[in-house]
């Protein structure tokens, strides 16, 4: 079980924007959380809520320009990666935080095999001979489960299926063996069958590995059955943070109320019991100077309006950004 | 990959015996006469006899035929025997120029040397320049070096050699005084001969201007192919996973994206290869450089029917090979495409 105290990642206040022709879209609204050893610390929000652009921040993977990081620290192994040098940071992008993108079609590089990908992090990082580089990379093949993993390694991406390529993203991330690994939607693009088989495999290397694991994505479902904790975003900002049991007991924000009813429920599930979340996404034009959810929220109040909420705690290691919530703990406390 | 050069090969020559009727026939019904160059003294009946001489009286298939059994056949064997002495040549007539009376082959490859000596040199020094310029400037987009790039392919696609040649001669053959180290020779001279370091200083020196008109146009070209190929590429996907990966800038542009990007631009600079011939006709005419490009322009003047037919159809045989050059490079390139 994850240790409350400590943390090996830890963001404060990271604002990032991107200039484009419109204007300026403020994709990351002074976003806080920290992640603790060992976690598995679940991200959820609708498409455009940042998730994305929150997490390549943390290794400045956005391309700068169009994208700014505005303010904000990324603690790290003492260190702030939004302010260390070229050299460091590179050290821990693929050796100490590894990272597994959204789209397996098109994150590996078509014209090189998939065991010189493997082998790139490995020779740089661990410091090993061709031949060590080779071994360790079946190694890691076999581990994502790819079968005949010798031969694979000579092959391209092209002939892998999306399933098979997911892995090899996965099997590249963990290569050097990294405390810190960053899925951003590991499953999407699979169908249910490969999903279930990828997000067992990921909770088994976790809990063998003892790594923590960012794992951002649509499916509530997925959050309920493998996180310790879950961040809601909306809008830019994490508006909600619990452990998973008390979230799916308990929201306290309108916007994550709203989502879990947005998922069919397994015992008695109609087509009519599906409800949507009226309203459109926020439009991200300027640093939010009232509460993103406002519009579609239902229990709105004046202030809304006039402020944006600060996440408050609304129960035990829960936090919620809004003000209704808020007041509602606060009235049954007195 | 074999099998696919082969049955390209064979598709290749149903195409280019379309071609070659094709220029005969054009050739053939374009206006000219081969005696018009010869002095109005002579009588018509003379110059009739000399039109006859020249094989003008037979009909049409029957002289397209032996145009290209001499083209495919005789003069290739020929050329072998004369290599190897294997056999005796055989015992047909050379395919006599109607101008020079020289075999038309023979002063191909004659002039062949000084166009690949200086319109070759000018393709490769186009391109050497052109791709680091292409691949800084798409690494660097919008930077002052970028925008200098953009203005100089501008001129490079827009002024034509044969306004940029003379350029050249006003100011580095005009202008400047004839000690100076900026003065360049505006007239290529075939006679020279390289045989000690002098000579071949001078060499070097009267190749620069005509190099440069060239190598201008080949810049503009395949850099801005180059900066497109890679811009496209340093947004994808893969970048950004060889990045996440902790490679470094050097690592990630010079290998994975580069290895990318050329692969459209090598298919480019091998298409390339048959337009230099193409292109040098002017710019041999103004350097006068006795190559192959200036052959065609006084053959052509002269009504040499048998000589522009033969440059022409070995421009189109240069155009199909290097197609087929240019498909399995890509093939080899890319490990995505399999041709069989
Ligand atoms: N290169 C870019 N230029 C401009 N805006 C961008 C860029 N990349 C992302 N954005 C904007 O940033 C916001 C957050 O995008 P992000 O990709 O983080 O969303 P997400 O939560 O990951 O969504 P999804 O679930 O669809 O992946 C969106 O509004 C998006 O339009
Ligand atoms: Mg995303």
């Amino acid at each position: 079980m994850p240790d409350p105290g400590q943390t090996v990642l830890e963001v404060r206040n990271l604002k990032t924007v991107f200039q484009t022709r419109g204007g300026e879209v403020h994709a990351v609204n002074d976003v806080s959380f920290e992640l603790r050893p060992g976690e598995l610390l679940g991200v959820v929000g609708e498409s455009g809520s940042g998730k994305s652009v929150t997490m390549m921040s943390l290794l400045k993977l956005l391309p700068i320009p169009p994208a700014e990081i505005r303010s904000g620290t990324v603690k790290f192994d003492g260190k702030d990666l939004l302010r260390v040098d070229a050299d460091t940071l590179r050290a821990v992008r693929g050796g100490k935080i590894g990272f597994v993108f959204q789209d397996p079609m098109t994150s590996l590089n078509p014209v090189f095999t998939v065991g010189m990908q493997l082998m790139e992090p490995l020779r740089k990082h661990m410091g090993l001979s061709k031949s060590a580089a080779r071994t360790r990379a079946r190694e890691l093949l076999e581990l994502v489960g790819i079968p005949d993993a010798a031969r694979r390694l000579k092959d391209y991406p092209h002939q892998f299926s999306g399933g098979m390529r997911q892995r090899v993203m996965i099997a590249i991330a963990l290569a050097c063996d990294p405390k810190v690994l960053i899925a951003d939607e590991p499953t999407t693009a699979l169908d249910v069958t490969i999903q279930a088989q990828i997000i067992e495999l990921m909770k088994e290397l976790q809990e063998r590995l003892g790594m923590a694991v960012i794992w951002i994505t649509h499916d509530l479902g997925v959050i309920a059955g493998i996180a310790d904790r879950v961040l809601v975003m909306y809008g830019g900002q994490i508006v909600e943070q619990a452990p998973v049991r008390e979230l799916f007991a308990n929201p306290r924000h309108p916007y994550t109320a709203a989502l879990l009813k947005t998922v069919p429920s397994v015992r008695g599930a109609r087509a009519d019991r599906l409800t949507i979340i009226e309203g459109q996404p926020p439009i991200l034009n300027a640093a939010p100077a009232a509460c993103p959810f406002r519009d579609r929220c239902e229990r709105r109040i004046e202030r809304c309006a006039r402020e944006n909420p600060a996440r408050e705690p609304v129960g035990p290691g829960h936090d919620a950004a809004c003000f209704v919530a808020a007041a509602e703990v606060e009235s049954a406390h007195v | 990959m074999l099998t696919y050069v082969i049955r390209r090969l064979l598709m290749a020559i149903p195409t280019l015996i379309f071609i070659s009727l094709i220029i005969f026939l054009l050739l053939d019904l374009a206006p000219g006469d081969p005696t018009s160059q010869l002095p109005l003294t002579i009588p018509d009946e003379v110059r009739q006899q000399i039109r006859e001489s020249l094989g003008l009286g037979q009909p049409v298939h029957i002289r397209y035929w032996k145009w290209l059994t001499q083209m495919v056949y005789y003069e290739p064997a020929y050329y072998l025997s004369q290599a190897t002495g294997w056999f005796d040549p055989p015992e047909v007539a050379r395919m006599l120029s109607w101008q020079t009376r020289a075999p038309v082959m023979d002063i191909i490859l004659e002039r062949l040397p000084q166009t690949l000596r200086v319109v070759g040199l000018a393709y490769v020094v186009g391109v050497l320049i052109a791709l680091p310029i292409g691949i800084i400037s798409a690494y660097r987009q919008y930077s002052v070096f970028d925008q200098a790039g953009t203005f100089v392919s501008m001129i490079g696609y827009s002024i034509p050699p044969f306004f940029s040649g003379v350029l050249m001669i006003v100011i580095f053959s005009v202008g400047m005084p004839r000690d100076s180290f900026w003065w360049f020779p505006s007239v290529y001279d075939t006679t020279l001969k390289v045989v000690d370091w002098e000579t071949f200083w001078k060499q070097v020196r009267q190749m620069v201007l005509p190099v440069m008109v060239l190598a201008l146009q080949t810049t503009a070209q395949i850099s801005r192919f180059m900066r497109a190929s890679m811009l496209d590429n340093l947004g994808q996907d893969y970048v950004r996973t060889a990045r996440a990966k902790g490679l470094t800038e050097s690592v990630v542009v010079m290998k994975h994206v580069l290895r990318n990007s050329m692969i459209p631009v090598v298919t480019v600079i091998a298409l390339g290869v048959p337009a230099i011939f193409g292109g040098a006709i002017i710019t041999e005419q103004i350097f006068k450089v006795n190559g192959i490009g200036q052959f065609l322009i006084i053959s052509i003047q002269a009504s040499d029917v048998p000589s522009v037919q033969t440059l022409t159809f070995i421009f189109a045989v240069l155009i199909v090979l290097f197609n087929l050059i240019a498909d399995v490079l890509y093939g080899i390139l890319d490990p995505r495409i399999r041709y069989d």
